[in-house]
């Protein structure tokens, strides 16, 4: 799939209050075959402040792909997703749900604000590790991302 | 409303052609629009390989593709599909014109768009994205390839990712995060 390769890092915006789970992710996207690097905030107002580029944030990329977890601090993930998919120039980014709530109206909820998917979280570790993958699989081989 | 399959497990439509893996009663549904026989030909076998056995109903334009999302004749009692597969270049009525009619229509908003298409135009993945476009897929001309790839998305969008149900109409706000 040579047309998919990209010259450049994947950027990938990752926000996640946990700090374990934050950490696996980081390390099975580390391994991934896509070139890629992960930007993590810990919490929805930091999502937005980093998507705004401000304070520490200055001169950071716009993120080619944003992998969300539903309960967070401060903005919950929800409320991010329907500023960044209602926003004109952040719309387009591929918003992946990453959570540990399999609650229908959870889901329902996320697809309605335009959630590019949802995915619940393993609990198990392995599991865990084996559902990035698939995320990281698809989204970054697969998929097209939008160009910036 | 829950549609139910009794009936033979291969109904045909006047201008579309529902196919069906073996296997009882396949729990997923998949439209495909795509105007190309020899592409829906090769998606629909590399469904069939599969352990998911999804049943797959296949239309070859925009306008019949609205149509059977909406259940205008002939497609009355076509199913509610659970992923819709959608090629960007079609007759009578394009990709991004499908696509838009399904993301603003409430009745139909909630079903996952895979834009698939052989374009690799840069500003025709954009445009789907705005439009509201699950994701985009460029079709790979290789044939072999193509077949893996349309796996992949199966795997994903049957097994990895959670997917809204998408009847009856679900309430319209809240989430228990929210």
């Amino acid at each position: 799939m040579s047309m998919l390769i990209s010259t450049r890092a994947i950027e990938i915006l990752l926000v996640e209050d946990n700090v374990e789970e934050a950490e696996m992710t980081m390390a099975a996207l580390k391994d991934g075959r896509v070139r890629n690097r992960v930007h993590w905030v810990e919490d929805g107002e930091e999502a937005l402040t980093f998507l705004r580029r401000q304070g520490r944030f200055d001169g950071m990329p716009r993120p080619d792909l944003i992998l969300l977890d539903l309960r967070l601090p401060r903005l919950s993930g929800q409320e991010v997703l329907a500023v960044v998919k209602e926003h004109p120039d952040w719309r387009r980014i591929p918003v992946v749900i990453m959570t540990s709530s399999d609650d229908e109206r959870d889901i329902t909820c996320a697809y309605q604000r335009h959630a590019n998917c949802y995915i619940t979280k393993p609990v198990d570790m392995d599991k865990f590790i084996e559902a990035v993958r698939s995320i990281e699989n698809f989204w970054l081989t697969v998929v097209k991302l939008p160009a910036a | 409303m829950t549609q139910t399959h009794d009936a033979p497990p291969v109904l045909s439509f006047p201008g579309g052609r529902l196919m069906s893996a073996p296997g009882a009663r396949p729990p997923v549904e998949i439209l495909l629009v795509e105007d190309s026989r020899d592409d829906a030909d090769l998606m629909a076998a590399a469904l069939a390989e599969g352990t998911l056995a999804p049943r797959l109903s296949i239309v070859e334009d925009g306008e019949e593709a609205v149509r059977y999302l909406r259940r205008l004749p002939p497609y009355e009692s076509a199913p509610r599909p659970d992923l819709v597969l959608l090629d960007l270049h079609l007759p009578r009525k394009n990709g991004f014109e499908v696509l838009a009619d399904v993301k603003t229509d409430p009745a139909l908003c909630l079903i996952p768009v895979v834009i698939l298409t052989s374009s690799d135009d840069e500003r025709s993945f954009l445009s789907a994205y705005d439009l509201r476009a699950n994701c985009c897929v460029p079709k790979p001309g290789d044939q072999e390839q193509f077949a893996r790839i349309v796996r992949h998305i199966e795997s994903f969008w049957l097994t990895v990712a959670r997917r809204p149900r998408t009847s009856p109409a679900p309430e319209l706000s809240g989430g228990s995060n929210s």
